[in-house]
């Protein structure tokens, strides 16, 4: 930092003539803090942060230890009890094809998780990389990124998923459909911080920033981003739960994971057929997604709220 | 002005040449020969195959099928489709049924996810704020085909409200229906982005000097508030609209809409190529219109930004 | 003045209507006059033709519905099955190879051309030509100088003898080919067709009981409008005013539409609502056999299915099959058990052939001959059965991997792909290392068609390479028989070889499923799962 105070030797009096350095030096010395800390003391005396975090374990938990919370295979069909209701062995019932549907919802918590999870960091980081570049440089950094989003958004994702999901129809993995969703999708995000960006860069404090000689890419990083990317995480914590209803949009159209795959989509593509005479087969994994896509939204909208500096002062 | 929107005319074909030869070479990708599935269950006999393949320019190879295609766009024929129809045909038949669509589907999300948004936003932690947070959180997490089932069966069919699929030509009050499963998809992103940018706007400080002023809510709501909050929405809703107009797959197959996306799934199910590059092509025309819109909108809506030169 | 004009246009056409109907009762004498308006438009679902509306190049469901209305044939088939001369005043032969085909005097096209011996032969030559590349050329492979090697543009076989009479010579006696005359790719074509043939298959000009409503009457991915054409003087005369037949890209949608009172006809059932459709619908619904044939084919060439190892394995496979259950459970009872490779709607069928019982479940049986596959070489790996995910077929081929998997204890599964394309290309260039789906719906109503190509040496559709002399000689002397009855009796030996041998495992035979609304009267399903549309009435809109 020294060194970047000096360059302002050519417009303001000598350091030492000024007061600056006193000032300077109170801030270094004081305990250490910068953005994440302060949203740490801030979110974790929020109830929302707990609940949901308490969520999340436990559907990781299930996602990786399903053995722990069912002892039935998922596997294991048998016709004669197709549709069966709870009993026995069974919590909620059986499945059409005569599978245990509870077994199948602990089984397909891993796929749809992974989906969901590989999606958004896919999104997120190739949002932020693009939008952010195009967004704070502007010009032709900003003309070339764009058009690259725009290439890879105005192909409808479902449709591009169809295509992928077909060339690689022999290597169908958890890995090869998030790829297919997210190399589609990451596009609106990029837009969106873009335009946030559009408006966060010429306020004041950016500028007050340019005029303190700080570079133009750690005020990307230490102002411009921190302000700009809380509509970023609304949009990614929905798209998270986009990703996983996407993954049984595309069961739904035939180019989902491999039946032999327990997953919700699969599970909701195939029940919805019997949509009019068994409900249940619909409704418990729809749950089971619900809850988990809500426990990621109440995180994104906790984490949200602490690293936007105006929200917290709202409050 | 003039010289931005020129910049970005020109910016433009790179993209279409960009995206065309993606999805060109997707298609291409595409394991399975569409001229075997001609043939249904039955086995045709391989004399046969290589005269249609020639016929379609299939038995050339890749470069040289994409490059016949380009000529063909310069001279505006775009191909015909399997069952002899000139896609330039499919196109002016499917797009206007497609377009009306998605801008009721987007009027529908706009007034719902923007009046939602907005008073969620003013009454932060109310009732109602967590009410639209629910609702939006269950329709986020129910997959578009569900919900479409569903309304065509309580809505259409037991209720008989609505026809239960689009009856021919399309008529508007036959589209209200998968419209408004269209705009469940987006009103949560929409309500969400809304309220959240309500919030920030409403503590900052033009706003509250407002209030200090003495203003009534009425004026500082729409004026101050709303306007300054609609940024990241407006680019959602245009984002949004681009992908209505490349057609909503899923939706316009349960309610037999004879649009842009269902014509356009069928013709990749079946690797009819010239059909998949035509769409796609227009679609990124319309994509790319759009957003260019989207750009100059900012402008009004937002005083400080401007584009230079 | 518009308005008025077609006011009385309309009168003008129901009169006319109400003439033709009692004139036709008097003269048939049997059955009642039936009721309803005679200018009234049936409408029913359909799926976009995927192909030009060309007869030689049509066959899809989709078009050849469009087609079998608009056009006229030698022959037509009545709701059993049997031919029924339409263009033809006589088709005669005495030693099954050569035939002689007189057409009716007086039949004319709807555009005024005459129906001539010509018009049939110039068309079944084209669709004949390897040149023009027509979807249902193989259907001429058995008339005398047919090649798929070079173009032939005027078939040996075929000659014009008068105005009204030509002679077909096949390379073989073919006992079944004037049973095969009422399918599409035999239709005649006016000389206006070949004038331009793609523009003809946009507005195709037939002889059939129903032609375009105007020019342009297709409206691609929406529907096509038919009216009657009173021009038509064959069995087949329509009792209403014309179809409008609905192109909807999902069975859901067209069964929505029926419920919601949009559609008049609807000529298939959605998996969803087969448990319920007939109950809703009650006597306005139809649920009977169809002559479409479902199996999975396990080709000789994958390891452990060839020799007697393969035999035996197939045979545990077949017998572990719960296909009762299945039928009953994942469709609803809207699937019939197979007990043959033919379908129960064929002339010759039979349901207790000898070695018919490998159909039927019986797991101590398939575990003990699997054990016994095992002694031979032991097995290993997964039994997969492909499938197109595009087809709605993933409910039963799961149920039946599933029964495999718990009768044989071994692991089983479906194996989707995407697209049908890929699918098929697959099967038919032999690169697919698994079992695969295999259906066939009949072309014309006959157990040749069942057996021939499917499984005869080096035929078309013989998906699994299966080849078996002695089954094919069987074949052969059954198309050899002039008799029906003594022809039939050869295809059903042949089915025991295939008992044995089971190329194919058959599953079950397809129902047809449809129902239709209170407007309408009269519907009945023919052999090939489409309603005889000419028959159906619908009482006037009130």
């Amino acid at each position: 930092m020294p060194s970047r105070n000096s360059q302002q030797n050519h417009f303001v009096a000598p350091l030492e003539e000024t007061p600056l350095v006193a000032i300077d030096q109170v801030k270094t010395e004081g305990k250490p803090s910068n953005l994440w800390i302060d949203a740490w003391h801030d979110v974790r005396k929020r109830p929302m942060f707990w609940i949901s975090s308490v969520m999340i374990f436990v559907i990781v938990t299930v996602a990786l230890f399903p053995s722990l919370f069912t002892s039935v295979d998922p596997t294991f069909c048998e016709l004669s009890k197709s549709l069966d209701g709870p009993g026995g062995d069974s919590v909620l019932g059986y499945t059409k094809q005569g599978c245990d549907i509870y077994s199948r919802i602990i089984y397909g918590t891993g796929t749809s998780l992974s989906v969901g999870i590989i999606v958004t960091v896919l999104v997120f980081v190739l949002g932020i990389v693009f939008g952010a570049f195009a967004g704070f440089y502007g010009g032709w950094v900003d003309g070339v990124l764009s058009r690259v989003g725009d290439i890879f958004f105005s192909i409808p994702y479902i449709l591009a998923a169809v295509v992928i999901m077909s060339v690689f129809s022999a290597y169908r993995s958890v890995w090869i459909i998030s790829l297919a969703i997210g190399i589609f999708a990451w596009p609106s995000t990029a837009r969106v911080l873009r335009a946030e960006i559009f408006r966060v860069k010429n306020a004041d404090y950016v500028m007050a920033a340019t005029a303190i000689g700080v570079s133009r890419f750690r005020i990307l990083l230490r102002h411009v981003l921190p302000n700009s990317i809380a509509p970023v995480i609304v949009v990614t914590t929905i798209s998270l739960a986009a990703a996983i209803v996407a993954e049984a949009t595309l069961s739904f159209l035939g180019v989902g994971l491999p039946s032999t795959t327990m997953s919700w989509g699969n599970d909701i593509s195939q029940a919805q057929n019997d949509l009019r005479v068994a409900p249940q087969t619909l409704i418990y994994p729809s749950i089971a997604l619900s809850l988990t896509v809500l426990s990621f939204i109440m995180l994104g909208e906790v984490v949200r709220d602490a690293l936007d500096p105006k929200a917290r002062a709202a409050r | 002005m003039a010289g931005y929107i020129l910049r970005r005319v020109l910016q433009a074909v790179p993209v279409l040449l960009g995206t065309t030869f993606l999805i060109y070479f997707m298609v291409f990708a595409m394991p399975g020969d569409p001229i075997v599935a001609l043939f249904g269950d039955k086995t045709p006999n391989p004399a046969v195959i290589e005269q249609l393949r020639e016929r379609y320019h299939f038995d050339q190879p890749f470069i040289v099928q994409y490059l016949l295609f380009l000529k063909g766009i310069f001279v505006g024929d775009f191909g015909i489709s399997f069952s002899g129809q000139p896609v330039t045909e499919i196109l002016a038949k499917t797009f206007p049924v497609t377009l009306r669509l998605a801008a009721l589907a987007i009027f529908f999300e706009m007034i719902a996810g923007i009046g939602v948004g907005l008073i969620a936003g003013l009454r932060k932690g109310k009732f109602f704020d967590s009410s639209a947070l629910a609702v939006s959180l269950i329709l986020i997490s129910v997959p578009v085909f569900v919900i479409a089932f569903v309304a065509q069966l309580v809505f259409a069919i037991n209720l008989g409200w609505f026809r239960a699929t689009v009856g021919p030509g399309a008529p508007l009050q036959d589209l209200i229906l998968p419209a408004l499963v269209l705009a469940t998809i987006s009103f949560a992103q929409i309500q969400r982005l809304t309220r959240s940018s309500v919030i920030e706007t409403s503590g900052q400080d033009f706003v509250r000097t407002a209030a200090s002023k003495g203003l009534s809510r009425r004026r500082i709501v729409p004026v101050h508030i709303l306007r300054n909050s609609l940024i990241p929405v407006v680019t959602y809703l245009a984002v949004d609209f681009g992908t209505l107009m490349v057609g909503a797959t899923v939706t316009e197959g349960i309610f037999n809409v004879p649009g842009v996306g269902r014509t356009l799934y069928q013709a990749i199910i079946r690797g009819e190529r010239p059909t998949v590059v035509a769409f796609v092509t227009v679609m990124v025309l319309i994509y790319l219109v759009v957003n260019l819109l989207v750009d100059l909108l900012y402008a009004v809506l937002d005083p400080r930004i401007r584009y230079a030169k | 003045m518009r308005t008025k004009r077609f006011g009385v246009a309309a009168i003008a056409l129901a009169a006319a209507g109400a003439l033709i109907l009692s004139g036709c009762s008097t003269g048939g004498g049997g059955d009642e006059a039936p009721k309803g308006d005679a200018t009234a438009i049936i409408t029913t679902d359909g799926t976009e033709p995927q192909n030009p509306l060309i007869p030689t190049n049509t066959n899809e469901v989709g078009g050849g519905k469009i087609l079998d209305e608009i056009f006229a044939g030698l022959v037509y088939y009545d709701a059993k099955g049997a031919p029924v001369n339409d263009m033809a005043e006589s088709i005669e032969s005495d030693d099954a190879t050569t035939y002689t085909i007189k057409v009716k005097a007086d039949q004319k096209f709807t555009n005024g051309e005459p129906v001539t011996a010509e018009s049939f032969v110039k068309a079944w030559n084209y669709g004949a030509a390897l040149d023009n590349a027509q979807l249902s050329s193989y259907f001429f492979e058995s008339i005398k100088g047919f090649s798929y090697d070079v173009n032939v543009p005027e078939l040996e076989g075929l000659k014009v003898v008068d105005d009204l009479t030509f002679t077909v010579e096949l390379n073989q006696p073919e006992s079944d080919f004037p049973l095969r005359l009422g399918y599409s790719a035999f239709y005649p074509l006016p000389e206006a067709a070949w004038e331009d043939i793609a523009a003809f298959g946009e507005n195709p000009i037939g002889n059939g009981p129903y032609k375009l409503a105007e020019e342009g009457a297709w409206e691609h991915n929406e529907k096509i409008s038919l009216v009657k054409n009173d021009d038509y003087t064959g069995g087949r005369k329509p009792a209403n005013g014309g179809l409008d037949i609905i192109f909807y890209a999902t069975q859901e949608a067209a069964y929505a539409d029926l419920q919601g009172g949009n559609l008049d006809v609807l000529t298939a059932i959605p998996s969803g609502a087969l448990g319920t459709y007939e109950d809703e619908f009650g006597d306005r619904s139809v649920n009977q056999a169809a002559a479409v044939f479902q199996s999975f084919t396990i080709p000789a060439r994958l390891p452990h299915f060839s020799g007697e190892e393969g035999n035996l394995r197939r045979q545990a496979i077949s017998m572990a099959i719960n296909r009762d259950e299945i039928t009953d459970v994942i469709f609803s009872g809207t699937r019939t058990p197979a007990h043959d490779f033919t379908s129960p709607v064929i002339d010759g069928y039979s349901e207790d052939l000898e070695g018919s019982e490998v159909l039927d479940y019986n797991p101590d049986e398939a575990k003990k001959l699997w054990a016994e596959a095992d002694a031979i070489a032991p097995w290993d790996g997964t039994f997969k059965i492909a499938y197109n995910a595009d087809g709605g077929h993933q409910g039963w081929v799961d149920a039946v991997s599933n029964s495999i998997k718990n009768v044989l204890g071994i692991d089983a599964s479906g194996d989707p792909y995407p697209t049908f394309a890929e699918a098929r290309t697959k099967i038919t260039d032999r690169s697919i290392q698994t079992a695969f789906r295999t259906g066939w719906q009949a072309d014309y109503p006959a157990l040749y068609n069942f057996l021939g190509p499917l499984y005869g040496t080096g035929a078309g559709s013989n998906d699994g390479d299966y080849s078996n002399p002695e089954f094919d000689q069987l074949l052969s002397d059954g198309l050899a028989e002039t008799d029906l009855d003594a022809a039939n009796k050869n295809f059903q030996d042949a089915q025991v070889i295939l008992f044995k041998d089971l190329p194919a495992i058959p599953l079950w035979y397809a129902t047809v499923n449809g129902a239709w609304s209170e407007t309408v009267e009269n519907v009945e399903f023919g052999w090939n799962s489409v309603p005889l549309y000419n028959e159906v009435t619908k009482t006037a809109a009130e």
